[in-house]
């Protein structure tokens, strides 16, 4: 029965990892200029996890295997070095590992995190709301006209509760359901939520944050092949987070110039 | 033993006397009713209504493939008859029920079918949906006088069978395709929602005197005072203004 | 110390059928009753995760009957999105705190640290029996939620705010449904924090006379951490879910910030905290995480020693990495928090001790693994349970290396790999805890055996399901699978759907296979073989008292201790084991200094 035990455990640790050394279900595709840090840093913990899964689960099996028919009259026998050489080496071995892990994870969440946004980025605002996302581009005057929550209807389609006749900063803001960008350029993302609390998750862009209500949050990336991706809402948001999404479409700067201007046509 | 049938012969004769008295009285009613009908224009030209960007979901964008979605808070017919007003009779003291068909409120195209629902208070009406999106209808009253409710209809899902109790125009929306926007008008008595060319006919009038309201979204309403004669047919028409 | 204590709890064997079995103050008996209330929640919640399960892989299907559950959660017997939500937050909830904090802490705590201590009851008898009958008042509430108008919360188990503050607006269940669950939640906080206070005063006061805290055995070490961080994690909680509370009956503005926007309408709130619920929450919920594992180590531990014939390679590491795991438990809360607008520096501050949490897991497994080494391992199922748990524990563990690093949460946060992780390395390594501790202890707690081919048989066909079920739940996360979705609309999610088909079906059998558990349980209750009073030859104090024990644990004479818990395998001893009450001489060569 034990050998039977230790075999199981051998088999689901090898079958757990083929399907990640095969690739099966890969990462998405990395489409931002940051994510090749994130991509490292997960191979590597990817390499360091399995080989400590992978070895953990086969030492426990052989150790099934080995020790669960005793001789009848034999006495029990000591890990070589007891407990004391086993603390040494988790805090040695693990220590070395997490530490390393944390330190070099610092930087591709630095790279994310702690530069500034360039002076030439282009400002997009995102906003969330139950159970969809608006984006506003600023037109023509580069800036963003204030936000009246009281004005804010859906149903007359002021998602962003501009009052274009008084705000001069608002009359020329173009607000659109999907978010095109220009490929290559980088984006600051400034986000903020109109309800609930939400989040901006692209996969391929490796990109998550979350909406805070109450709180305007800004990220920053750029991406760097053209396509049609989806945005997703990762926040438990209500009945209808599972279907709260819109269309990233990353286009050639003359695409995204024309797209721009047929949007400003129809505000 | 024997009291207890007599009992209930003796109710069973006063129920179903009851009835018969109802159901005459009714037909009394309906021997002298009038009716009130007219038009709704708009002065000026019809607003630019906006377009509406399904983007979000690729069901609805396929939808309207072929015509353009856009808000339906002003629908001007040709001769500049106005849409989805409601007119119903201002301080209705008559018959607490007097609608009894069961309207349909449809979601069809991420849109809502019809954009205005007039009811009475307490007369049934189903919401379906004939998308193959899921929705929720998402209608907020003002909760000290009625009672609202959130509920999503999945694809194919089956009709959802509801009434209102007090009169209130309550706004409803979808909130997973947010630009889905209507609206129930919940009156007391006789109502009617204007056409595509702005007519409309109150029936069911009985003879007196009344104050006809007209209401349009989001909150303009007008009102007149007509007389309905028995078996006639008073005439009154508004003009309203887009803002 | 000891006399004094044992006397100021001393109450007198009940007689009536209502003392004895219902308000009783019996710590055996509230143990047993705690234990009943995990096993009704825990079929509750499997039974959730079954449609759950059912609507994720095949969408639409009608589930016969569901519709007399929730007319508007499942017209048509077809599961609305909202209903998925609702089942999805009380299977969360259920399982969180009706099982996995009460059968391996409250459950097995309440019957077996009094006797693994030698007292004769807990200190506080009526403390106790409330703190039963409260937790039961929070499940009754909570199940009531099943029955108001629109449905239970569908906020998640982790109620995040303003989803959770503002109301019935923000969705159905977001009234009273969400109100339910906070008072359900606070009456389940009032009973943790008494059943912890007498943990604590047990293990410190009632020890009887030779018993010193190191003489304690390692489920009893376990019990008495994890009363300890109940008695702070839940002090905590408690006021959250009032505050939350009153934003919903007394229009107060905790958790939910100014000018926000429903269906058009501004929300009468103003100058609220969304992060504060989360904060709280979490401070919370990571050392819940634990509260719900540590008791399963400390049991699995217990087990493993008695069947592998020896002590675990040193008893005080196990027990300090135990402690330490408790301690770091609060300092690594924020690694829930990476990308939820925290500043981005406090998510770096929390990756390192999220990092360094590894060091005592890992001190742990090898210490498990470091003691099968050269051991004499029984097999049978509480120890292929216990096995079991260490496997999972391994595989669950593991996937904490990336969950800990915020550069890496970007990709997988809010992912099935989430889902993947916590279920694997805290639900069910803390159920396999609990079913090895079962077929362990069922013995003393009913005087009867467990059925052991079936037993073995329950094992080998959850084990396998488990991994079938969870592992692959890694993988959709990797894909970016994110988590709490209904249906996969999207056009990249699509391709998964199989794969949720596989995890549905494997998740229906393993869920059936407790069928053979729950048959176990109630046939070896009423017709099992008679138990002796030490069926696994075990050297802790519950084995020296009869089976099942009298009413004050030790009959007439109390015990005393004379030994370190585990003597297996002494040399030179008359058997090979020596019970902790036994006054024969040891010379102990393997006990670590």
């Amino acid at each position: 029965m034990a050998k039977i035990l230790a075999v199981t455990i051998i088999v689901i640790a090898i079958a757990s990892a083929v399907p990640i050394v095969m690739h099966i279900w890969p990462l998405p595709q990395d489409i931002s200029l940051h994510g090749h840090l994130i991509d490292e840093q997960y191979t590597d913990t990817m390499w360091e996890a399995g080989i400590s899964f992978l070895a953990s689960q086969i030492l426990l099996a052989i150790f099934i295997w080995k020790y669960s028919k005793p001789a009848p009259n034999a006495g029990i026998k000591r890990f070589p070095g007891g407990a004391a050489a086993l603390v040494i080496a988790a805090f040695v071995l693990v220590g070395t590992e997490v530490l390393a892990l944390g330190v070099f994870g610092a930087k591709a969440w630095g790279q994310a995190y702690f530069t500034p946004p360039s002076a030439d980025a282009l400002p997009v605002q995102v906003q969330a709301g139950q159970f969809a996302f608006y984006f506003r581009y600023p037109g023509p005057d580069g800036n963003f006209g204030p936000i009246h929550p009281n004005l804010i209807s859906e149903a007359n389609a002021n998602f962003y509760g501009l009052d274009t006749t008084n705000d001069q900063d608002s009359k020329d803001d173009i607000v659109t359901a999907e978010m095109a960008i220009p490929v290559n350029r980088e984006i600051h993302l400034l986000m903020h939520s109109k309800d609930l609390g939400h989040s901006f998750y692209v996969p391929e862009l490796r990109v998550h944050q979350d909406f805070v209500p109450g709180l305007d949050l800004s990220i920053h990336f750029t991406a760097t092949k053209i396509g049609k991706y989806e945005i997703v809402c990762t926040q438990l948001c209500g009945l209808g987070h599972y279907n709260m999404k819109a269309y990233l479409e990353v286009k050639s700067q003359a695409d995204y110039d024309a797209w721009l201007k047929q949007q400003a046509a129809l505000q | 033993m024997k009291n207890r049938y007599h009992f209930g012969a003796v109710l069973s004769a006063i129920v179903l006397l009851c009835c018969g008295a109802l159901i005459l009285g009714q037909k009394v009613n309906a021997a002298g009713e009038g009716s009130i009908t007219g038009t709704v224009k708009l002065d000026g030209p019809a607003p630019h209504m906006k377009g509406i960007d399904m983007s979000k979901d690729p069901y609805c964008v396929k939808q309207h493939a072929n015509s353009p979605a856009h808000l339906e808070t002003w629908v001007v017919g040709s001769g500049g008859g106005v849409a989805d007003a409601v007119l119903y009779l201002d301080g209705w003291s008559g018959d607490a029920k007097t609608e009894t068909s069961v309207p349909v409120f449809d979601q069809k195209d991420c849109m809502y079918t019809p954009h205005v629902l007039a009811l009475d208070t307490t007369q049934e009406f189903k919401v379906i949906t004939s998308d193959q999106t899921a929705h929720n209808i998402h209608p907020l009253p003002n909760p000290m006088i009625n009672v609202g409710w959130n509920q999503s209809q999945p694809p194919g899902a089956p009709p959802v069978t509801k009434a209102w109790k007090n009169p209130e125009v309550i706004p409803v929306q979808c909130n997973i395709h947010p630009w889905m926007h209507g609206w129930f008008v919940v009156v007391k008595g006789p109502y009617a929602v204007t056409d595509d060319s702005g007519h409309y006919t109150i029936k069911n009038v009985p003879p007196g005197s009344y104050t006809v309201k007209a209401w349009h979204e989001p909150d303009e309403t007008q009102t007149q005072k007509v007389t309905v004669a028995a078996g006639g047919s008073a005439t009154a028409d508004f003009t309203f203004k887009a803002k | 110390m000891h006399d004094m204590s044992a006397h100021a709890v001393h109450h007198g064997a009940p007689t009536s059928f209502i003392r004895k079995h219902i308000f009783s103050l019996d710590h055996k008996v509230i143990g047993k009753q705690y234990y009943a209330l995990a096993l009704v929640a825990v079929i509750v919640g499997m039974v959730l995760s079954w449609l759950m399960r059912l609507h994720l892989g095949f969408a639409n299907f009608a589930i016969p009957g569901l519709h007399l559950l929730s007319k508007n959660g499942a017209p048509g017997d077809i599961m609305t999105p909202e209903y998925y939500l609702q089942l999805m937050t009380m299977h969360g909830t259920i399982m969180v705190f009706f099982v996995l904090t009460t059968a391996p802490f409250a459950a097995f705590g309440n019957f077996f640290l009094p006797i693994q201590t030698g007292a004769e009851d807990m200190p506080f008898p009526h403390f106790n029996m409330m703190s039963f009958w409260v937790t039961f008042t929070g499940f009754v509430i909570l199940m009531a939620s099943f029955f108001v108008s629109d449905g239970p919360t569908l906020g998640g188990w982790t109620q995040y705010a303003p989803l959770s503050a503002v109301g019935a607006v923000s969705g159905p269940g977001q009234g009273t449904g969400v109100v339910l669950w906070a008072f359900s939640i606070a009456f389940f906080c009032v009973g943790q924090l008494f059943g912890s206070l007498n943990f604590i005063t047990t293990t410190l006061d009632m020890r009887c006379k030779g018993m010193s805290l190191m003489r304690l055995p390692l489920s009893a070490w376990a019990w008495f951490i994890t009363s300890i961080m109940g008695l702070t994690a839940f002090a905590v909680l408690m006021p959250a879910v009032i505050l939350l509370i009153l934003d919903h009956i007394a229009g107060t503005s905790f958790f939910v910030a100014s000018n926000l926007v429903i269906n058009d309408s501004l929300l009468p709130h103003s100058g609220g905290s969304t992060l504060l619920w989360q904060h709280l929450f979490w401070f919370f919920g990571h050392p819940e995480v634990y509260i719900a594992i540590i008791p399963g180590m400390g049991i699995v531990s217990h087990i493993l020693i008695t069947n592998m014939r020896r002590p675990m390679l040193s008893h005080r590491v196990l027990i300090y990495s135990m402690g330490a795991l408790a301690v770091l438990s609060y300092m690594v809360y924020g690694h829930h928090m990476f990308v939820s607008g925290m500043n981005p520096i406090s998510s770096l501050a929390f990756s390192f001790p999220t990092l360094i949490i590894t060091i005592p897991s890992t001190i742990v497994v090898l210490i498990w693994l470091g003691s099968l080494y050269g051991s004499k391992l029984r097999i049978n199922s509480a120890s292929l349970f216990a096995l079991g748990f260490i496997s999972m524990f391994i595989s669950g563990g593991i996937s904490g290396f990336f969950l800990a690093q915020p550069s890496i949460d970007i990709l997988l946060h809010a992912t099935y790999f989430v889902v993947g992780h916590f279920h694997l390395v805290m639900a069910v390594a803390a159920i396999f805890g609990i079913f090895g501790g079962t077929y362990f202890w069922f013995p003393k707690m009913t005087g009867r055996m467990m059925n052991e081919s079936l037993g073995q048989l329950h094992f080998w066909l959850t084990f396998v399901g488990a991994y079938c079920i969870f592992m692959p739940f890694h993988y959709l996360g990797i894909a970016g699978n994110v988590r709490r979705y209904q249906a996969f609309v999207d056009d990249y999610l699509i391709p998964l759907i199989p794969v949720h088909k596989f995890i549905t079906v494997a998740a229906l059998a393993t869920g059936a296979v407790q069928l053979i558990f729950i048959y176990n349980l109630i046939y070896s209750r009423f017709w099992g073989a008679p138990a002796p009073d030490n069926p696994w030859q075990g050297t802790s104090l519950e084995w020296s008292t009869a089976t099942p024990p009298p009413h004050n644990n030790f009959g007439d004479k109390m015990p005393v201790v004379y030994h370190d818990p585990y003597q297996y395998s002494v040399e030179g001893a008359s058997s090979d084991f020596i019970m902790q009450t036994s006054p024969e001489p040891v010379h102990s060569a393997d006990e670590e200094k």
